[in-house]
């Protein structure tokens, strides 16, 4: 069976530079709608009207943009009378606005992070983005970021999906089970405002009201690299996107 | 649970006009008028008489079991039993109560398949079967909420927060096997590697030899079907898309269907190739992700990193063309959203082909593994008799020659235009699935080929307004049949919409037909089933 070391030689290494160049193969992101000028402030509220869920905010005459709400329905971009700007890129993860003071894990977590996923009512997609962090084209490993089953092992706690009832008290549990220092990061839509599912008897709308949040990863599913943004913004070796000083 | 009685389901073409009149020779039961002519309606009249009926429409005339779709009206409750007569069209039992009313009778015993939508049913709506064995602690589970809530109930506001977030510490598992050594191993919800779905398993063991084992599902439950009533069509399509991202393009297209069937919209020709084209990139995607994770339960890492790069490879190549890489936002009522350019379709094939080549090197590469061989051989044996008493779809079923495909048998879009093959294996076994898995990616790859190369001209969206009505709308979803049914009320906003998924039908197949394995072989069989937790917990 010595064809799978000759196969596995002969590919070469196909893993991604990022971070230390950025990845520009196309399809590594669906990329997001930016703040978009628009002639008019009636065009804007026009523009503003196509979002289901209301991601789109006017503001005078420019659509502005809450991507932790955006559930890339497409309405704003194909074939939208009011289309929005786009912009591939990737590196998304940003303080969660209601965090106190996010301050990035230690020195020693930059070569070393362990992290647990839970899946609190996830659709399967954001969940299926951080699987593919394991995946050779990214490899993770090569960072010193590792995904461990027991929360015991765990720095950070990823949460994908917008927290059903069901999963509340496992979710709890399996943040109170992780050692000190910690990070909470929101992945995708669900977690961070709910998204399609909102706050309802069964579902807790965000993670937010359940845990407390540092970073959110904004995106419906966010895509591989931007997931591993917050991960590298959580150790300090990447800046967050939007601007806010990290200390 | 009943003796399995082992019938083959006809091969051939069910006559349904003939089945339906024999029916109503037999049974008393009224022929119902349909507003859409793709379903038979009987409406059973005597309550006795329903189970008798189900029972000779599953084993006597060889149908396939759809579901339940309980239904609260005004006046009445209104329960569905969806049968599908091969090759001839669905067929609907209907049964309408006083909405007084809190028993009907348990079908569950004469069709198994039936047993975890009435359990469904009871969690809720609140309504009992008579003489099912285990009601209660499936969807709500015990720890967290009472009994009697019943969710579904028009009364219900879903918008506020219900439960007290107390964890019952007294609540214990059902324990089945009770024999001195024999313990029962939780597993779950938070386990596998840590990137896993939230399930949570029972495994009964005595030691090594798991007997059963017994998941417990629903913790992703949303209340999806409940949370759309009252929403207009265009967001009840966000939730139908997000609910399951990875067969998220068959659950909108299904969605779509039923509310194109009601508006009697005629969706221009470019858009229906279209939708079999990426129904078909979809179906490929998905089967790429499903070798990914056996090659992966068996820790042949090589295998494995290959199938992964061209799962991920399939991902950047749907997001290239369609903007999206798990498909969202493409579907509309009356059409596509988008779309797309001789130049990206050609970017597409040659994705498409790419990846159909890697995956037969990477199969023929595997088949001479015998270390892996070893461990999906005899894996997870779910007999042909078994797999048609528990009425299993898609790949799972077809590996155990029980091939019902939606495509062929019930043809939507424009399927019957197409050649394809449907691959069938008799052994059910793990290695059974993995063939079939291949098969089908195979077969889609080719498809997308055929399709590309054929692809008319014009418009890719006609106008749909949505109209007061109800309808089904099915898809054969990469893991097998969904079906969206779906009321609209006058305003044109969701009164009922149920969805019933391959998934829920094949984790309750799942438990049954897998008893007695080896502990280390539990990842195997629980990757060769390829199923989805949120799929079935919606
Ligand atoms: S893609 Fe959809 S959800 Fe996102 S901003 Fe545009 S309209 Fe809103």
């Amino acid at each position: 069976m010595s064809f799978w070391f000759w196969n596995g030689l002969r590919r070469g290494i196909q893993t991604t530079r990022y971070p230390k160049s950025m990845e520009l193969e196309r399809g590594v992101s669906p990329g997001r709608p930016v703040a978009t000028s628009f002639k008019s402030s009636a065009e804007a509220e026009q523009a503003a009207g196509q979002c289901p869920v209301g991601a789109i905010v006017a503001r005078d005459s420019v659509a502005d943009l809450e991507l932790g709400r955006c559930v890339y329905c497409q309405r704003c971009h194909f074939g939208a009378r009011y289309p929005l700007d786009w912009k591939y890129d990737y590196e998304w993860a940003q303080i969660f606005p209601g965090a106190q003071d996010f301050a990035v894990l230690p020195k020693p977590y930059r070569k070393s992070l362990h992290v647990i996923v839970v899946d609190a009512g996830d659709c399967g997609a954001c969940l299926h983005e951080v699987k593919q962090l394991n995946n050779p084209l990214y490899n993770v490993h090569r960072l010193g970021i590792f995904f461990t089953p027991t929360p015991r092992a765990a720095d950070v706690l990823l949460v994908v999906g917008p927290v059903s009832e069901n999963m509340r008290v496992p979710l709890q549990k399996t943040y109170e089970a992780m050692p000190d220092p910690k990070r909470v990061l929101a992945v995708g839509a669900c977690a961070i405002s709910g998204g399609v599912f909102g706050r309802s008897a069964m579902s807790a709308g965000g993670v937010a009201s359940i845990l407390p949040v540092d970073l959110e990863i904004p995106g419906d599913p966010p895509p591989p690299l931007a997931i591993l943004h917050g991960l590298l913004v959580a150790t300090g070796r990447k800046v967050p996107a939007a601007g806010a000083q990290v200390s | 649970m009943a003796v399995i009685r082992a019938t083959d389901p006809p091969a051939e073409r069910l006559d349904r006009e003939a089945l339906i009149a024999d029916l109503q020779r037999r049974f008393h039961c009224d022929v119902a008028a349909t507003e859409s002519g793709t379903i038979a309606s009987i409406r059973v009249t005597d309550l006795s008489e329903l189970r008798p009926l189900c029972r000779s429409l599953f084993w006597d005339a060889g149908c396939g079991f759809g579901g339940i779709v309980v239904e609260e009206r005004p006046q009445s409750w209104e329960v569905r039993y969806i049968f599908l007569a091969r090759f001839a069209g669905w067929i609907e039992v209907l049964v309408s109560l006083p909405l007084s009313a809190t028993t009907l009778p348990s079908i569950s015993a004469e069709v198994h398949a039936a047993d975890w939508h009435e359990r469904e049913v009871e969690d809720l709506f609140g309504l009992r079967f008579e003489q099912h064995p285990r009601l209660g602690d499936f969807i709500l589970h015990d720890q967290f909420w009472g009994e009697g809530l019943a969710p579904f109930r028009k009364r219900f506001d879903i918008s506020k927060a219900h439960s007290n977030g107390q964890n019952n510490v007294s609540w214990r598992p059902l324990l089945v096997v009770r024999d001195p050594g024999a313990f029962a191993m939780p597993v779950g919800p938070v386990y596998e590697g840590g990137i896993g779905e939230s399930v949570h398993f029972m495994l009964e063991t005595v030691g090594e030899d798991v007997l059963r084992a017994i998941p417990r599902l629903f913790f992703n439950f949303r209340a999806v079907e409940k949370i759309a009533e009252g929403k207009d069509v265009g967001q009840a399509l966000l939730l139908a898309e997000r609910f399951a991202a990875k067969s998220s393009f068959a659950h909108s297209l299904a969605f779509c269907a039923a509310v194109e069937r009601i508006s009697g919209v005629n969706v221009p020709l470019r858009a229906k190739q279209l939708r079999v084209l990426l129904s078909e990139l979809e179906r490929l995607r998905h089967h790429a992700g499903v070798i990914a994770g056996i090659c992966e339960s068996t820790a042949l890492a090589v295998s494995a990193a290959h199938a992964a790069i061209i799962e991920e490879r399939l991902l950047r190549a749907s997001c290239c063309f369609t903007g999206h890489r798990y498909l969202f936002g493409l579907n509309i009522p009356g059409g596509l959203r988008r779309d797309f350019t001789e130049q990206q379709c050609q970017d597409l094939l040659s994705a498409v082909r790419l990846a159909a080549k890697q995956l037969e090197t990477l199969e023929d590469r595997l088949s001479f593994t015998s270390s892996f061989l070893d461990r999906l051989e005899e894996a997870g044996v779910v007999a042909p008799e078994t797999a048609r008493d528990l009425n299993l779809v898609g790949p799972v079923g077809r590996a155990s020659g029980c091939g019902h495909d939606l495509r062929k048998e019930c043809p939507y879009g424009l399927y019957k235009q197409y050649e394809f093959q449907v691959p069938s294996e008799k052994q059910g076994d793990g290695y059974a699935r993995l063939r079939v898995l291949f098969q089908e990616a195979y077969q889609s790859g080719t498809l997308v080929g055929d399709l590309i190369s054929s692809l008319d001209s014009g418009p890719i969206h006609a106008p749909c307004q949505s109209r007061q009505g109800f309808a089904l709308g099915w898809v054969e979803a990469p893991i097998g049949a969904t079906l969206h049914w779906l009321r609209l009320g006058e305003s044109g906003l969701v009164e009922r919409y149920r969805i019933i998924t391959p998934s829920f039908n094949n984790w309750l197949g799942f438990h049954v037909a897998v008893e007695d394995f080896a502990f280390q072989d539990f990842p195997i069989i629980l990757a060769t089933f390829g199923l989805s937790a949120t799929e079935c917990d919606r």
